[in-house]
C-alpha cells in the first residue's frame, strides 16, 4: 500500500494519465529530431510503411503484367523508370509490390517470435528447475545450427509460400528473444522490489504480470527493433536461393533470384531490388541503433 | 577446469544428439521421399516397391533406431541420388568450405581491428564517422547481393575475375570478399567499443601522461586487453561465417558442404542432408566448445557457474 502512495507521489501520469502520452509522444520527436540517423532511420521506415500500405495506388505499372514486347528495357525507357524485367514487367512496381511483402514478414515474424521468445524466457527465467532445463537444452540445439540454415532447412521441408516463410523465420528467431528474456528475468528476480512481493505473498502470476513484464518491455522493444532487419535479409536470402516467397509474386529476393541470370547483359535487374533490401535494412538498423541508446543508455555503444 | 569440460563435451554431445533427432523427424514428416523419385504417374504397386527397398515403409521409431545405431558409425546411409556414401560426400565438400572460411576470417580481421582501433583513437572525428559509416552499411548489405555486385563488377563489365566455381586463387577471391563483408562490419564496430572503454581505464591515462608513444599504448596496452572479448567473437563469428558460406557458395557456385547442401535439398537428397546438418552441427558445437574454454580459462568466473 505505502508502495503505491509513493508511486502516486513522485509521478503524476498515474492521476493523469494523458498527461503522460502526450508529453511521451512529444519527448520522443524531441530526441528523435537530435539525433540525425536515428531520424533518417525513422523517415525511411515511414516512407516504406506509406510505400507497403498505399503500393498498389502507388505504382505506375501492375507488377505481374508480362509485356513480351517491352522485356529487358533499361531504366527510363517508355515510362519504365526502373526498367523492365525479362518478362516486361516494371521492375519499379514490382519491388513496391515487394515491399508490402518484405514488411509484412519483418513485423509478423518479429511479433510471433518476440511473442513466443518472451514467454518462454520468462518460464524459464522465472520458474527455473527442470523446466527451465528442458527450454535452455531446445534453445542450445536450436543454436547449434546457424539461423540462415535453420531458416532454410525448415522452409525446404514446409514448402515455399509467405505462411510457410514466416512460420520458419518464427521457428529460427524466437530463440534470441528466449535467451534475453530469461536473462534479465534472471537478474530481475533477484532485485528487491521482486524479493519483497514474494516474501509478503503476492501470488506469482501477479508478480509476473505487474511487476517483471513492465520492466521486460525495453529490451524485448529494443531486441525487436533490430531483428526486423535481420528476419528481412533472411526471407531475402531464402528467397533469393529458390525457397521463401515464389515467383510470380514479387519479392526483392526472388526478384534477385530471376535477374541473377541477366547479369551479364542487364545490370538494373540486380540492382535496384538489392537496394531496395540495403535501404530498408539500414533504415530499421539506424532507428533501432537510436532507440537502443535512447532505451537503453548503458548500452550506448556496443555492438 | 577439467570438471568445466567434462560438463560442456557431455552437454556439447547431447546437443548434437537432439539436432540429428531433430533434422530426423522434420525430414520425414515432410513427405514421402519414394514419389519424388518416380514419376507422377508411376503405378501404386513400383511405388510401395520402391518404397521398401529403401525402408520407408517401415514405422517411423524403427526407421530412428536404424538411423541413430548408424549414425553413431559414421553411416547416413547412401545419397539416394548418386548412390555414394553420403558423410563422405560431405567430408569431401569440407576442405573447400574451410578454405573459404578462414580466408574470409583472416581478410576480417585483418580489415576490421586497424578500423575498429583508428575509429576508437580518432573518436568522433572524420575517420570515426567514416568507419562507423561503414560498418553500419556493411551490416545493411545482404551478402548474396554484394555477390552478385561483385560478380557484375568484376566478372562482367571488366572482365577480371571469374564469376563462379573453384580450382584456382583467383575463384577464391570473390566469395572470400563476399563472405567476410559482414562480419569485417561485425568485428570493426565490436573493436571500435572495445577499445572505447579500454580507453577511458586509468593505466592508459597513466601510459599517456608518462610519454609512451600513442602507438604503443595503442596496440600493445590497449589492444591487449581488448583482445579477449574480441577473440570471442571472433570464435562465435566462425560459425556465422560457416552459415553465410551456405548462401556465398551458392551464388559463387564454389563447391562446398554449403552448396552441396543446398542441392540436396533441393533434390530431397536426405541422406546428404543429414549427413551435412551432422557435420554442420559438429564444428558448430566445436566451435562454441572451443570458445567457451578459451573464456572460462581467461575469465575463472565462468568456470563457477
Amino acid at each position: 500500500m505505502s508502495k503505491m502512495m509513493i508511486e502516486n507521489e513522485i509521478n503524476p501520469t498515474v492521476v493523469f494519465p494523458s498527461i503522460k502520452k502526450k508529453s511521451k509522444v512529444r519527448h520522443f520527436f524531441k530526441q528523435l529530431s537530435k539525433s540525425k540517423t536515428g531520424l533518417a532511420g525513422f523517415i525511411i521506415i515511414i516512407f516504406l510503411l506509406v510505400l507497403g500500405v498505399a503500393g498498389s495506388w502507388i505504382a505506375p505499372f501492375d507488377p505481374l503484367k508480362a509485356s513480351f514486347g517491352d522485356k529487358l528495357l533499361p531504366p527510363m525507357t517508355k515510362g519504365h523508370l526502373l526498367g523492365t524485367d525479362q518478362l516486361g514487367r516494371d521492375i519499379l512496381s514490382r519491388i513496391i509490390a515487394g515491399t508490402k511483402i518484405s514488411l509484412i514478414i519483418g513485423i509478423t515474424t518479429v511479433f510471433l517470435s518476440g511473442l513466443i521468445g518472451s514467454i518462454i524466457g520468462i518460464i524459464s527465467g522465472y520458474f527455473r528447475g527442470w523446466i527451465d532445463v528442458i527450454l535452455m537444452r531446445i534453445v542450445d540445439v536450436q543454436l547449434s545450427f546457424p539461423f540462415i540454415l535453420l531458416v532454410l532447412v525448415v522452409n525446404a521441408v514446409l514448402g515455399a509460400g509467405l505462411k510457410n516463410i514466416i512460420i520458419s523465420l518464427v521457428i529460427g528467431g524466437w530463440v534470441m528473444f528466449a535467451r534475453v528474456v530469461r536473462s534479465e528475468v534472471l537478474a530481475l528476480r533477484e532485485k528487491e522490489f521482486i524479493l519483497s512481493c514474494v516474501a509478503t505473498g503476492v501470488p506469482r502470476w501477479e508478480i509476473i504480470v505487474k511487476h517483471i513484464l513492465p520492466n521486460l518491455f525495453t529490451p524485448i522493444i529494443v531486441l525487436s527493433s533490430l531483428q526486423v532487419a535481420s528476419f528481412i535479409i533472411a526471407e531475402a536470402s531464402v528467397s533469393f536461393l529458390g525457397f521463401g516467397v515464389q515467383p510470380p509474386q514479387p519479392a526483392w529476393g526472388n526478384m534477385l533470384n530471376e535477374g541473377k541470370d541477366y547479369i551479364f547483359n542487364s545490370w538494373w535487374l540486380i540492382t535496384f531490388p538489392g537496394l531496395a533490401i540495403v535501404i530498408t535494412t539500414l533504415g530499421v538498423n539506424l532507428f533501432g541503433d537510436w532507440l537502443r541508446d535512447e532505451l537503453d543508455p548503458e548500452m550506448k555503444g556496443e555492438s | 577446469m577439467v570438471e568445466f569440460i567434462i560438463k560442456r563435451t557431455i552437454q556439447m554431445i547431447v546437443v548434437i544428439f537432439l539436432a540429428l533427432t531433430a533434422v530426423f523427424f522434420l525430414l520425414r514428416l515432410s513427405g514421402d521421399p519414394a514419389t519424388l523419385f518416380l514419376p507422377p504417374d508411376a503405378p501404386k504397386d513400383q511405388i510401395a516397391q520402391y518404397r521398401e527397398m529403401l525402408g520407408f515403409d517401415r514405422p517411423l521409431y524403427v526407421q530412428y533406431g536404424d538411423f541413430l545405431l548408424k549414425a553413431i558409425q559414421g553411416d547416413f546411409g547412401e545419397s539416394l541420388r548418386s548412390h555414394e556414401d553420403a558423410l563422405s560426400v560431405v567430408l569431401g565438400r569440407v576442405p573447400a568450405t574451410f578454405q573459404l572460411a578462414f580466408a574470409a576470417l583472416g581478410l576480417s580481421i585483418l580489415i576490421a581491428i586497424p578500423i575498429g582501433i583508428l575509429s576508437a583513437y580518432k573518436r568522433n572525428t572524420f575517420y570515426d564517422r567514416i568507419g562507423v559509416g561503414l560498418t553500419v552499411l556493411g551490416q545493411a548489405i545482404p551478402s548474396f547481393w554484394l555477390g552478385l555486385l561483385l560478380i557484375f563488377f568484376f566478372a562482367a563489365v571488366f572482365h577480371l575475375l571469374p564469376s563462379g566455381g573453384g580450382g584456382t586463387i583467383y575463384h577464391m577471391i570473390l566469395p572470400t570478399i563476399t563472405l567476410a563483408a559482414y562480419s569485417v562490419a561485425r568485428f570493426a564496430r565490436f573493436t571500435r567499443s572495445t577499445m572505447l572503454d579500454v580507453l577511458k581505464k586509468d593505466y592508459i591515462r597513466t601510459a599517456k601522461a608518462s610519454g609512451v608513444p600513442m602507438m604503443r599504448v595503442l596496440f600493445k596496452y590497449a589492444l591487449k586487453n581488448s583482445l579477449i572479448p574480441i577473440i570471442t567473437l571472433v570464435a562465435l563469428d566462425l560459425g556465422v561465417l560457416l552459415g553465410g558460406a551456405v548462401i556465398t557458395e551458392v551464388v559463387f557456385s564454389w563447391p562446398g558442404v554449403g552448396r552441396l547442401l543446398m542441392q540436396s535439398l533441393l533434390n530431397r537428397d536426405f541422406p546428404i542432408v543429414l549427413a551435412g546438418v551432422f557435420f554442420i552441427a559438429v564444428v558448430y558445437s566445436i566451435i562454441n566448445f572451443i570458445a567457451d574454454i578459451a573464456y572460462a580459462y581467461v575469465n575463472p568466473q565462468i568456470r563457477v557457474k
